[in-house]
């Protein structure tokens, strides 16, 4: 047994993939395209976001070659409007709302809580098609011209000052809210009625609770982005008034609308990731994570906080300075239970088994990265600071530190450490850590100079900048180079094992979760019989005694 | 320290012209915003050395080889308490450290002078009480606190000076303000921050900061020879304001001598002061600031006058110490004083028959 | 080490329970009947949750440019039709009534009762539609749809609106005033329409619903749609009575 990895393998000369299982069941395009199995829509969740991920990254790779120089010398200024316009709505309404819901929170909160499937399997489905309904109304936007307002949409530009397919990424981000929608009411209801016998709220994986979190972010926050979109439509296409100045209504009231959504959302695509990291740390230090009750209620404070920051996105808009001075005090605290977190995974490694697979390295990563990101997030929500760095590049490093940095990096650790569940087969170890490296690397070049650009002062959204800030600019798109050959190579060794891969076996990291104690992949059903929760989560001296009972049934029948 | 060694030292010091970490500080406020940043970068750094240092000690004692088996640590309620106090403390260290700045870069000086910005896709309009227009550049005195009147025409957009780390967001529709004491003559970078259309990183400009000689200097060369006030005057005769406003005991308007600053009790029995907003909103819909006991007869000139318009006007109007001013423009104005009922020209048909059945004159 | 085989043993049910005591509409990852009842009555109630905060963007609208604009807001709301709002909201709570009935008949297995009842209810929710668009169509005639041909004259004139005048003896409103009742009419619009649009989804879902009870369906002691649907209706009655109180009422003195 190597002493730097966790991973035991069955005898890959005797181990087969099981014949039966979700991924076998049926056949065919159609099997796929009306399953009601939370496990195809998860693959079909994966197909999808990995999709929009590639429209996005290609426009943050045009934008980055743009900026290699101060002059406008690659794409028209209205082109590069557009493409960071499409960068932005893409990465977040496309890919992080959705992928850590979509793709691991469908594939995996059935598994860990011991059901058969989510409890409304029917509108799962639904979910999946009105996100992809509502990306195709963003294709539909971007083949036709784009959209040149930036993700925010701020008005009275976005409905009365540009000229651009505004409609048709309204239209796709309102249809989008309702898959956000249904997924959080169904994830609600499987985490509350769905539960095996036994598994009580505090026998829950921090997974499921940072899960339940993002649920009720979106179950609160996402109808009010619907509602906006709704207004922005209509006032493009009536002129209803709600945001026109000239006919006495108030711009602001929109930014209001949008951020009380889109702050909270912010943290649907963090919350996710931290319950991942929760896992994994805790899988690889062998350690029941270090103040659960904690961690869990962090999750909690974070999802309740995150609706009564909104307006600190609006600190020099002209709000009063007394509100300010609110927003700004709770913004704060919800930073506290972040720092929480934080300090708790460290806390988990004291004393622990620690190897270092893939999934840890990321979470290494996520840690620093999201500690750089709330701590910069911490500036920001300082009234006097944020005067000076809100709206330059310091704010751009800053949410790619988190939203990059943070949950595309626990995104990772979370694919690596689920893959063999999912597909049944082992990405190659080496090349994994390769990438968790190049990535962490990468990511840190390509962001860390626009933090000090943005003290600088250089604005963010600028097509044309000042000279001086050439060199620091440079370093970011080299530094993005590398970043993206941290993606590309994932993607490719991970298409690979699909078919060349070891085979997994159960439990190949030894994990006490109840998705590893079923099949790799698992059965359609799941498990064979409904199991019993008849430990605390994270217990890994169950999973000690568990197999060394198995090793006693199975010493008798070898005689 | 340059006696340590002239020929190592210039590295650093070229190194830092060329690529420096801080914008120039060029403001009272920015040696304040910059400590503010040093305090919450080391408080950040100490978090995350800790945080790493952690990270890699525990690492390296407890990894697996060293480490076989792990022992199992409930959590401590004690340790959590720790870091969950600790950071709030320094939180709210921040918090109030930050809020003191913000309330001072958005409380002008009394004696502030006033420059308002008007904000359009895609340039910044100045404009100086003496009657300079700028467009893309300001110029201002070293060492005078200069408070910023900003306004939009369009859609929102951002005044930010990096040099100065001030920047307020110009929101069309209202009135927002900043002020600045520049201390370093010099050129510094005038940006537009708020996304606002396709050439927004073209809507950028020069902050000159000049000696007081210079900047006298420059006001007497660059004037246009009508101050602003002055256009305002003619803004008023030329709207008929006067008609109404004219400062007599019968006047239909109130009298709008030294009503800047003071505190009008309106219609519904409010008091609110007579500041720019307050002018700016009674000029534009006028009906819903109704001073008390005069009867809602002004049209409103929402459409007919351009913010720089209403900017020359409210300027006009602050600089009114005196009934002889109206006066002297009544003279100006062609429409005699008894053509009461008559409506300005500029009013709107419907508005004139909202007049007619209105009928009273004063309350 | 082998890689453990351990799949949590023991099932929650006796084996002896078969697996064809289970009722058809039992949902094959449920446990029990019950489980499945709750499952889906608490989405409905998540799924309400999110509509509230859906219509909250709305009436936070309304609340802010009520009172910025309040004179405006007056004599928009003047140009409602009390009478035809009354109506309206009695038609819905009759309809609820209907509902509610219906969901009793489902429950206590009336086939005949609740095939009746749901077509009442199908009948009164067609005739708020039907009062509603007289409600729109005299707003249109007025030119009070914000937009394009937004018209002022029975604000600035309010003797030029002759029935609304007898009643309310309204005094002219100055321009920069009435302008603003566009502000009324777009929340006005905004909110009854999307009210509306609520009321013909479930008509529609209604429609079905008749289709399904006729033919025997929702009286074999599983209601859970019978009864989310209620309190779908429920719902969309309880935001209009708001409506009607902040549209309608709240302005009349």
């Amino acid at each position: 047994m190597s002493t730097n990895t966790i991973v035991s393998l069955p005898d890959q000369e005797t181990a087969r993939i099981p014949k039966k299982n979700f991924l076998t069941k049926e056949n065919g395009l159609l099997s796929w395209l009306l399953t009601r199995d939370h496990k195809r829509i998860a693959i079909l969740y994966l197909i999808t976001t990995t999709f929009f991920f590639i429209i996005g990254g290609a426009a943050a790779a045009l934008i980055r070659l743009e900026l290699l120089t101060p002059t406008g010398d690659m794409v028209s200024s209205d082109t590069y409007n557009k493409l960071f316009s499409i960068h932005g709505i893409i990465m977040v309404f496309f890919f992080l709302v959705p992928i850590a819901p979509g793709v691991l929170g469908n594939f995996l909160i059935p598994l860990m809580i011991g059901a058969k499937d989510v409890a409304l399997p029917r509108i799962n489905l639904l979910s999946w098609y009105l996100f992809v309904i509502g990306g195709c109304f963003e294709l539909y936007m971007m083949i036709f011209g784009g959209v040149d307002t930036g993700w925010t949409f701020t008005t009275p530009l976005s409905t009365h000052y540009v000229n651009s397919h505004v409609i048709g990424a309204a239209m796709g981000i309102f249809i989008a809210g309702f898959s956000s929608i249904l997924t959080g009411i169904n994830f609600i209801v499987t985490i509350h009625k769905m539960r095996a016998p036994g598994m009580t709220w505090f026998r829950l994986p921090l997974f499921i609770w940072s899960y339940y979190a993002t649920s009720i972010i979106f179950v609160l926050a996402t109808p009010v982005i619907a509602i906006s979109m709704v207004l922005i439509m209509l006032e493009r296409v009536i002129g209803i008034g709600l945001f026109d100045p000239t006919k006495g209504g108030d711009p602001l009231l929109f930014q209001h609308l949008f951020w009380f959504y889109s702050h909270p959302a912010v943290y649907v695509m963090i919350l996710p990731g931290m319950g991942i990291i929760s896992e994994v740390i805790s899988n690889f230090s062998r350690k029941r994570v270090f103040g659960y009750t904690a961690v869990a209620f962090s999750s909690v404070a974070i999802a309740v906080f995150s609706f009564f920051v909104w307006a600190h996105h609006m600190f020099i808009m002209g709000i009063s300075t007394y509100s300010a001075l609110l927003f700004s005090l709770f913004s704060m605290l919800v930073a506290i239970p972040s720092a929480i977190k934080v300090f708790n995974w460290s806390a988990t490694l004291y004393k622990g088994s620690i190897t270092f697979d893939t999934p840890m390295l990321y979470a290494f990563g996520f840690i620093g990265l999201f500690t750089i990101g709330g701590c910069t997030g911490v500036m920001l929500a300082t009234l006097g600071m944020d005067i000076h760095v809100t709206e330059t590049y310091f704010i751009v490093a800053h949410f790619h530190y988190v939203m990059v940095g943070g949950m595309v990096s626990a995104f990772m650790a979370g694919l690596h450490f689920w893959w063999p569940k999912m597909t049944g087969r082992m990405y190659p170890e080496s090349l994994g850590r390769l990438a968790a490296v190049i990535l962490f690397i990468g990511f840190n070049l390509t962001f860390f100079p626009q933090f000090i650009l943005g003290y600088l002062g250089m604005p963010r959204r600028y097509h044309f900048y000042p000279p001086e800030f050439q060199a620091l600019n440079v370093l970011s798109t080299s530094g993005a180079s590398i970043l993206a050959i941290g993606y590309l190579l994932p993607a490719l060794y991970l298409i690979w094992s699909l078919r060349h891969g070891a085979i997994a076996g159960n439990n190949p990291w030894q994990a006490t979760g109840l998705e590893w104690q079923t099949q790799s992949p698992p059965l359609t059903e799941n498990f064979t019989e409904i199991p019993i929760m008849d430990h605390e989560a994270y217990d890994y001296a169950w999973l000690e005694r568990q197999s060394r009972d198995n090793r006693r049934e199975e010493a008798p029948s070898a005689e | 320290m340059n006696h340590i060694s002239p020929v190592i030292w210039q590295f650093p010091v070229k190194w830092m012209t060329n690529f420096p970490l801080f914008p120039p500080e060029a403001s009272t406020i920015a040696p304040q915003m910059d400590a503010l940043l040093f305090f919450m970068v080391l408080v950040s750094l100490i978090g995350l050395t800790v945080v790493v240092l952690l990270i890699i000690s525990f690492s390296i004692l407890y990894n697996k080889k060293r480490h076989p088996v792990a022992e199992q640590i409930e959590g401590s309620i004690l340790l959590e308490a720790t870091w969950t106090i600790i950071p709030l403390g320094l939180f709210l260290v921040m918090f109030v450290w930050g809020a003191v700045i913000y309330f001072r870069v958005f409380t002008p000086p009394a004696n502030a002078m006033n420059i308002y910005v008007v904000g359009k896709q895609w340039m910044w309009k100045i404009e100086h009480p003496g009657g300079q227009h700028e467009i893309n550049a300001l110029h201002v005195p070293a060492g005078r606190a200069v408070q910023l009147t900003l306004i939009s025409q369009d859609v929102f957009h951002s005044f930010s000076i990096p040099a100065f780390r001030v920047k307020r967001e110009a929101i069309p529709g209202r009135y927002t303000t900043v002020w600045f004491e520049a201390t370093t003559p010099g050129t510094y970078h005038l940006f537009c921050t708020q996304y606002c259309g396709t050439n927004h990183s073209q809507m950028i400009g020069d902050v000159v900061v000049q000696t007081p000689e210079d900047y006298r200097k420059w006001l007497s060369n660059s004037t246009s020879g009508v101050s602003l006030a002055q256009d305002g005057e003619r803004l008023f005769a030329s709207l008929s304001c006067s008609a109404c406003h004219n400062a007599r005991p019968n006047a239909r308007g109130p009298n709008l001598a030294n009503v800047y600053g003071s505190r009008l009790t309106l219609s519904n029995g409010q008091t609110i002061t007579a500041d720019e907003a307050y002018l700016r909103q009674s000029i534009l819909n006028p009906s819903q600031h109704i001073t008390q006991g005069y009867a809602p007869i002004m049209p409103t000139y929402q459409g007919q006058i351009s913010e720089e318009g209403v900017i020359a006007l409210i300027e006009f109007i602050k600089n009114l110490n005196s009934d002889y001013r109206i006066q002297q423009t009544l003279n100006t104005t062609d429409l005699p004083p008894e053509s009461e009922g008559k409506t300005p020209p500029a009013a709107q048909a419907p508005a004139a028959k909202a007049h007619a059945t209105q009928g009273r004159v004063k309350k | 080490m082998p890689n453990n085989q351990a799949i949590v043993p023991a099932a929650s049910e006796p084996a002896g329970a078969g697996h064809n005591e289970h009722p058809s509409y039992l949902l094959h990852h449920f446990q029990s009947v019950e489980q499945q009842a709750d499952t889906s009555n608490f989405a409905m109630w998540l799924f309400l949750l999110t509509e509230m905060m859906f219509f909250g963007g709305l009436f936070t609208a309304y609340l802010i440019y009520r009172n910025w604009y309040y004179l405006a807001f007056v004599a928009g709301s003047h140009q409602l039709n009390v009478v035809w709002g009354t109506l309206n909201t009695v038609v819905l709570i009759c309809s609820s009534f209907t509902m509610a009935m219906g969901v009793w008949c489902a429950e206590t297995r009336r086939r005949s009762g609740l095939v009746l009842c749901l077509i009442l209810t199908f009948i009164l929710g067609l005739g708020f539609l039907g009062i509603k668009t007289i409600e729109y169509s005299e707003k249109i005639e007025k030119h009070h749809v914000p937009g394009f041909h937004y018209n002022l004259s029975s604000f600035l004139d309010p003797a030029s609106d002759p029935e609304i005048f007898k009643e309310y003896h309204d005094k002219p409103l100055p321009l920069d005033i009435a302008r603003h009742t566009e502000l009324y009419f777009s929340l006005y619009f905004l909110m009854t329409g999307m009210h509306a649009l609520h009321m013909i989804i479930g008509i529609g879902i209604l429609g079905f619903m008749i289709f399904r009870a006729r033919a025997g369906a929702y009286i074999s002691g599983h209601v859970t749609f019978v009864e989310n649907f209620g309190l779908y209706w429920h719902f969309i009655d309880i935001v209009w009575i708001y409506l009607f109180a902040l549209l309608y009422l709240i302005s009349r003195h």
